[in-house]
Parts: C-alpha cells; sequence; structure tokens
C-alpha cells in the first residue's frame, strides 16, 4: 500500500557513505532535525495565511469555532496520520543512521577512484 | 485600500516589483502523469528552493571570504584537491556544507513523500498512456553499469532504476517535481531550459542544420529533449537511458504534452547495436556525462562516431571543465558535489581532456565545436540565469558545450 511506503520509505538514506561536516555528529544530527522543523513550521504558517485570506475574502473568520473544534473518530485518525508522516520527515536523520548501521557504502573519494580506472 | 491611502494596486506592484526570489511553486507546468500535490507538499517545495536560493545567495559567498581571510594565508596550493582539504577544517565551509547537504536531503524526503504515496496511482496513469505504445522499448535483462549502482546519484533514494512495484515511475515523478526546488526555479516551467537552451544554441550557431534523426543519450525522463524535438517536429528522436522507471514517465510525460517524435529505449549507450552505422544526424547528451565513468565515457565517444552519419553532429552539455584559467578555489567548490552531494565522477570528469578524447574516437581536431549557453525560461515568470551575476559553482544554469561535426558531405 502506497501510504505505508511512503511512510516507511520517504526518508531513506540514499546509497553512498554520508558525509560528515560538523565537528560533532550530534550538532550535525541537531541541525538536520531543526532544519525539518524549520521546513514545516513554514509550510504551516504559509496553509495559515492561504486560509486566513480566504476566510477573511468570504467574510468567515470565527476563531470560536476554532478554539472550540472536537475531531470524529475519523478526522482524528486523519489528523494521527498526519503526525505520523510529520515524525518519519522530522526524524530522517535518525532513520538513516539506523540504516548506516548496517549499510556497506564506499565513500565517493573510493568510487571516483574506481570509475576513473 | 490598506491605509497607506494608496490604491491597493500599487501596494502589490511595489511588493512584485521589490520581490527577487523564486516565483511560487504553483507556476511549475503540471503535465498529464505529473503527481497529484497537496497545498502543504507544494509549499515544502516552495520553502526548500527559497533555501537553496539563501543558501547560494546570502551563506556561500561568505565561504570565499573565510577561504581568503583565514584559510588560504601562508598556505601554498598546487590543486584543488589541496584546497578543498583546507576548507574542510573551517567553520564556516562546515556550517555551508551542513545545511547544503541537509537541504538536498529534505529535497529528496519531500519528493518520496509525494510520489511514494501515490506509487501505483502514477503507474496506472503512466500505463493507460503507454501500454502497448511502440515507442517504449524496455529490456529488463540489462545489466546496470557501474556508475548507477555505486551510488545514488544526488542523494536521490533508489536512483533512476529502482522499481517500487510494476509499471513503476516514483523517482522519475520525484525528480521531476523536485527540480524546481534544487535549482531554486532556474529551470523553468517544465525544468527545460537547458533543453530549450539547446535547441535555440543549434538554431543560432547551425542554422542550415536539418537533423532528420536526433539521438538523446542518457535522456532521464526526457524534460531536455522534448525542446528538440519540438523544434524539429519532423525528425524522429530515440532517448536512451537505463531507468526503466525514467522511460516509462517520459513517454506519457511527452505524450500528454502533444510531442509525439520520441521513442523510449531502455539501454547501455556505451553500446548500441540496435542501430546501424551513420543511423543519426545528431547525438546529444545534456548533463549526462558526469554520472558515468572515464572507461565508459571512451566508449560512449566511439559509439557517438560509429552513430553519427558523415557530417552529423554531437554536442555534450556540461558545466565547464577545469582548467589552469579556472582558480582552485571555484574549482575546490565545484567538486562540492562530487563529494557531498554523492556525484563522485563529478570530479573525475570536469578534469579531463574532453577534446582530446573526442579526437581519440575519431573526430578530427578542425570538426570540435564550442559554445556555452544559458538555461532558456520564461522571463516574465522564472528568473533569467544569463542576467543572473551570482555565482552557485557547479549549480548555476550556465553550461559549456562541447562538441563534434563528423567528418564528410
Amino acid at each position: 500500500m502506497s501510504i505505508q511506503m511512503a511512510l516507511a520509505g520517504a526518508s531513506a538514506k540514499p546509497t553512498g557513505k554520508r558525509p560528515h561536516f560538523l565537528e560533532s555528529w550530534e550538532a550535525e544530527r541537531s541541525m538536520a532535525i531543526a532544519l525539518s522543523l524549520a521546513g514545516e513550521l513554514v509550510v504551516t504558517r504559509q496553509r495559515l495565511d492561504t486560509l486566513e485570506r480566504l476566510l477573511a475574502a468570504k467574510g468567515i473568520v470565527s476563531r470560536d469555532e476554532i478554539e472550540g473544534f472536537t475531531p470524529t473518530k475519523a478526522e482524528a485518525a486523519e489528523r494521527g496520520l498526519w503526525n505520523q508522516e510529520f515524525l518519519a520527515r522530522v526524524l530522517r536523520v535518525v532513520q538513516q543512521e539506523a540504516e548506516a548501521l548496517t549499510a556497506t557504502d564506499d565513500s565517493s573519494e573510493t568510487i571516483a577512484e574506481e570509475l576513473a580506472r | 485600500m490598506d491605509g497607506s491611502g494608496k490604491p491597493v494596486q500599487d501596494r502589490d506592484a511595489a511588493l512584485v516589483a521589490a520581490y527577487d526570489g523564486p516565483p511560487d511553486y504553483r507556476v511549475v507546468g503540471r503535465h498529464g502523469v505529473f503527481p497529484d500535490m497537496t497545498h502543504d507538499e507544494i509549499e515544502r517545495f516552495n520553502f526548500l528552493a527559497h533555501m537553496n536560493r539563501h543558501l547560494a545567495g546570502r551563506v556561500m559567498p561568505a565561504v570565499k571570504n573565510a577561504f581568503e581571510t583565514r584559510v588560504a594565508p601562508g598556505q601554498v596550493f598546487t590543486d584543488r584537491h589541496q584546497v578543498r582539504r583546507a576548507l574542510v577544517k573551517d567553520p564556516y565551509w562546515q556550517l555551508w556544507s551542513a545545511l547544503r547537504r541537509n537541504t538536498m536531503e529534505m529535497r529528496q524526503q519531500a519528493g518520496r513523500w509525494v510520489t511514494l504515496r501515490q506509487q501505483e496511482e502514477l503507474a496506472a496513469r503512466v500505463a493507460a498512456l503507454t501500454d502497448g505504445d511502440p515507442r517504449l522499448v524496455l529490456d529488463p535483462n540489462l545489466v546496470l553499469p557501474r556508475y548507477v549502482s555505486s551510488i545514488d546519484h544526488h542523494c536521490m533514494p533508489g536512483s533512476y532504476h529502482t522499481e517500487y512495484g510494476p509499471g513503476d515511475v516514483a523517482n522519475a515523478a520525484n525528480y521531476d517535481s523536485g527540480l524546481f526546488a534544487t535549482t531554486g526555479g532556474m529551470l523553468g516551467r517544465y525544468s527545460d531550459g537547458g533543453g530549450q537552451a539547446v535547441a535555440r544554441w543549434v538554431a543560432r550557431n547551425l542554422p542550415d542544420f536539418k537533423p532528420r534523426r536526433i539521438l538523446d543519450m542518457g535522456c532521464g525522463l526526457g524534460h531536455n529533449v522534448l525542446p528538440i524535438a519540438q523544434a524539429f517536429p519532423d525528425a524522429e528522436i530515440v532517448a536512451v537511458d537505463v531507468g526503466a522507471p525514467m522511460l516509462r514517465y517520459g513517454l506519457a510525460r511527452a505524450k500528454s504534452l502533444g510531442v509525439e517524435n520520441v521513442t523510449f529505449v531502455q539501454a547501455n549507450v556505451e553500446s548500441l547495436p540496435h542501430f546501424a552505422d551513420g543511423r543519426f544526424d545528431w547525438v546529444q547528451t545534456t548533463m549526462f556525462l558526469h554520472e558515468t565513468s572515464y572507461s565508459s565515457m571512451q566508449r560512449i565517444f566511439k559509439e557517438t562516431h560509429r552513430l553519427l552519419a558523415p557530417g552529423g553532429i554531437v554536442l555534450h552539455v556540461e558545466q565547464p571543465q577545469y582548467s589552469p584559467a579556472m582558480p582552485l578555489f571555484e574549482q575546490a567548490m565545484r567538486d562540492w558535489d562530487a563529494f557531498y552531494n554523492a556525484e563522485p565522477f563529478w570530479t573525475k570528469m570536469h578534469e579531463a581532456d574532453l577534446d582530446a578524447w573526442m579526437v581519440q574516437a575519431g573526430f578530427t581536431k578542425e570538426s570540435l565545436i564550442h559554445g556555452g549557453v544559458t538555461a532558456v525560461v520564461d522571463k516574465s515568470v522564472f528568473p533569467d540565469a544569463a542576467e543572473d551575476s551570482g555565482e552557485d559553482y557547479g549549480r548555476k544554469a550556465a553550461w559549456h558545450v562541447v562538441g563534434a561535426r563528423k567528418e564528410g558531405v
């Protein structure tokens, strides 16, 4: 099923040993997570902006309805799935670190030398 | 009215005039097999296009400052690898590199999410357009060349060839839908600014050239060959790649855009016994050679010479080659994608003497062709690389043309 494939595989590690740039991997891992979060924050901000503009244009800005919203069971499932997707995306670096434990990648330098032979 | 006393239109006009970022993703062309995208998936690509432009325009320029003020002083560099190894130790280079690598990984993640979640639907939409079509020629027994199987180029998991199900096209749709983000919108509505540039270059520089049969090697999903097919609607075009998902998607995409004169063939371009000597008037590669290898390049050049008719033309479009005239710092920066964006052969390919290799393959020295092109896009909507004074070291939509005309008529 595609949605399960996407949840499991969207954050997959590409082949090839991942280069490190910062002095500690801990810092690099944190940056990866923070950057993904920054992206998701922007996405959310744009969606809110879209909504606010549409609501304003139609004269339907009802904050009370938003504050008092309670999801149905199906709505809760849909929103839960979104949370799963969110975590798979934002925790990409954790998944790739796990996949790297069993990968047998060559470095770009090694492959370049091989391809130049 | 916005309270300023001026009509709102003036404010909008001022906003547009002052804006220098990439266009909104919604200007990207939606052909018949383009993946469906939600509002948030679109905004994810918008963010990544902005990230890439921000990194290129606002973050990367200071790498040069760091190099000049605290890396280079007191050092003597004799090649680009020494420069790179020195840069690697600089905290600002590390910061920029970590941001750039993460942005690429996020771009791949975003595109994979979009295309894997609709993998079956995309395969079905493509099959509806391509089933039984003789212009899709696949070879399930094709052995992948090592230059494809060894590494997932530009960090795209599964590369061009992996199939996630029957009739799969997921990675082709990922590549197609994400090019906008990777290039910050520099390649235009159908990400075909490179192909359009080649078509325009040929029209201007070879006005009498009327090819009847054209071969595109390493076509990917065909985005760069379609402008050529459109420029020569009476010509018969053959586009070759090793990746079945790319070719399936390529034919469906071409048909949905009304381009009917391209046949997509799965093969290794190092040897194309499918075609007789002198079969083609034009052989084209666009941003392909840097993902091959020395030994295969030499075979490709020889095969190109064999396949060309007398008077026929071969054109290779790539980023400029490294030369003694190019500063070592620039060479080292251009090598970034080789070592940190999974394009290992990039560094080797760009130091090769392409002219000598073309001659070795049978072309005469006098017949060699050199030129330069920038992406051709709808300038009312997309940024124009020709007017961009910035430098993105290997990623700018500005390329060199290296080619030759085969002896004969």
